[in-house]
């Protein structure tokens, strides 16, 4: 039997749905909360720096701000997918289905990054009510919205695999990739830090992203856009490995 | 006749320790109706969750209309349906999506006229649009029957079923599933109902403490194991039973006004006619007889205790 595209095409359905019954929490709110850091940082505080390598620091934030949301709703709405079901017990069904372990990713991953690619296109055309921007290299910045949309879903669906309960499920978002993002850049080049911080910074994997995002848009970047590909595809790598080794083993999926 | 479902020594050892199944061989045959009966963590649901791909054996092989369900999961499990026993839903879709949903992800194209006419026959049809959380409880197991029945299975395993289901909706069940049958849909399901296995199956395995104890032809297990008794109503109680009525297995009750005779089935001379013979001789009068014969509940009850004290002393 070739691939069970049905299959798929049921639980990214299913997963899509669920975007539709809670359209509040899963577009409105990132969106509105956009907004807020636009006012905030963009027009109220902003309106007081200068420009940041040729960019007003309106227009300097929003690959910042996008990728905010990206990483925190790629990773939100991959891993409550999956964790919902094993937490309601209705995981039964994926399982017991004839559905293999790509195309299971392929529904819950897949249909996760759609709903972060579409808030990031949302945030993005909210934006232009607050500072113009011009988009240097749009096929880039597609590229690279999509890419951290499937990577980030990627680990959300290891989370949602690893998580036993719903603290465990939000631990990481919260913890580790909300903070990183914040000192990745998001609101602010990394150039402006001290010598040593520079350097302790590239440790941050978030700077790669929001580094070749920025130059998407502006051709403006703290580290070379090749490096920043090359990290978010070795970052894609690493979460499907893990995925491969998850399915292999059934790692709190299939005892 | 080829087995549709064919367990060749399957085991279950969890991470832990706890051993759930032990090397179990079974056959289950095409368009039968298998009762697997057996108590609290018998191993039934591990059995029946390792043939449907949802817990990993540790050990052996089983096929699924001649696929191996390891190596040819997709062949296998397309031709699998589960009714868990659990009443897992997604509270918040409608019934008709999440039945929908289940076709789909057993790779079947959408068919609506299929979808509608299970949803008739389960009495469905007029709940389609309500969303799952707002029904009640037996309505909620119609659905799961739904979902599994969504892909036209050839296999279906209903872990008890009627757990928890008035009893005209268990006699609506029953109903159904001898119509799955009649249509060429092999059940297997597991019940603590003794009544719904002597009701519906046409063979009952007994599992008990993760070991198969026995399968057999329900009939063929009734009459083998099964045991009559016969009533002797007397007309004057006795306190004791005189020498010559010893031979026979006979117990006094209701305070002597009764006398109950056991006697095997199988035997081809039941003694009956030469009990009531003695009893004539001895001039113990009775106004009334009655026979009755074991429940499958009796032989099931019997055979898990046998199991347990033949497990003592091994132990």
């Amino acid at each position: 039997m070739s691939m069970n595209v049905y299959g798929i095409r049921a639980i990214y359905k299913f997963e899509m749905a669920r975007t539709g019954r809670t359209l509040m929490q899963s577009i409105a709110w990132p969106v509105i909360s956009t907004c807020l850091y636009f006012i905030v940082f963009g027009t109220a505080i902003g309106g007081r720096l200068g420009e940041i390598e040729g960019v007003s620091y309106g227009a300097f934030i929003i690959p910042g701000l996008i990728m905010l949301s990206l990483l925190s709703e790629s990773i939100s709405n991959a891993s409550f997918g999956i964790f919902f079901p094993k937490f309601s017990g209705t995981i039964y069904e994926v399982l017991s289905a004839p559905v293999s372990a790509f195309e299971v990713v392929a529904g819950y991953v897949g249909a996760a990054a759609t709903k972060s690619v579409i808030i990031g296109i949302l945030i993005l055309i909210t934006a232009r009510f607050f500072v113009d921007y011009d988009i240097a290299h749009p096929f880039w910045m597609f590229g690279f919205l999509i890419l951290t949309a499937v990577t980030f879903s990627m680990f959300g669906f290891i989370i949602g695999v690893w998580a036993d309960d719903f603290q465990k499920l939000q631990i990481i978002p919260l913890m580790v990739i909300t903070p990183l993002t914040f000192l990745g850049g998001a609101f602010y080049s990394i150039n402006m830090l001290p010598e040593f911080w520079q350097k302790v910074t590239l440790f941050n994997p978030v700077v790669y992203l929001i580094s070749g995002f920025r130059w998407a848009f502006y051709g403006i970047a703290d580290v070379n856009v090749g490096v920043s590909l090359a990290m978010t595809l070795l970052f894609l790598f690493a979460c499907m490995t893990a995925v491969w080794w998850i399915f292999r083993t059934g790692y709190k999926i299939r005892t | 006749m080829q087995a549709i479902i064919s367990v060749k020594g399957v085991g279950k050892t969890y991470a832990g320790g706890f051993t759930a199944l032990k090397s179990v061989d079974l056959d289950i045959q095409r368009g039968e109706i298998f009762a697997l009966l057996g108590p609290n963590g018998a191993g039934k649901t591990t059995l029946i969750s390792i043939i449907c791909g949802i817990v990993n054996p540790s050990i052996g092989r089983i096929t699924a209309d001649g696929h191996d369900i390891q190596r040819d999961f997709r062949a296998a499990r397309s031709k699998i349906g589960l009714v868990p026993q659990e009443l897992s839903t997604d509270s918040f879709e409608s019934v008709w999506a999440t039945v929908n949903f289940s076709r789909g992800l057993f790779g079947k194209a959408p068919n609506p006229e299929y979808i509608e006419k299970i949803l008739r026959q389960l009495s469905l049809w007029d709940k389609k649009d309500s969303k799952i959380m707002a029904l009640s409880g037996g309505m909620k197991r119609r659905v799961m029957i739904a979902k599994a029945l969504s892909h036209e299975p050839s296999i279906l395993f209903l872990d008890e079923p009627t757990a928890g289901v008035d009893v005209e909706l268990r006699r609506d069940m029953w109903e159904m599933v001898r119509g799955l049958r009649k249509s060429g849909v092999t059940v297997i399901l597991t019940t603590h109902y003794i009544e719904e296995a002597e009701e519906m199956a046409d063979r009952i395995g007994v599992i008990n403490h993760g070991e198969l104890v026995l399968v057999e032809d329900k009939h063929t297990l009734m009459r083998k194991l099964g045991k009559k008794q016969l009533a002797i109503q007397l007309q004057n109680p006795v306190s004791t039973l005189p020498e010559s009525l010893h031979a026979f297995t006979l117990e006094v009750a209701d305070e002597g006004n009764q006398l109950i005779y056991t006697f095997d089935t199988q035997r081809e001379h039941t003694g009956i006619a030469e009990l009531l013979r003695a009893l004539n001789q001895q001039g113990i009068e009775f106004k009334d007889l009655h026979s009755s014969e074991s429940s499958l509940e009796e032989i099931f009850v019997n055979l898990v205790h046998q199991n347990q004290n033949e497990r003592q002393l091994v132990g």
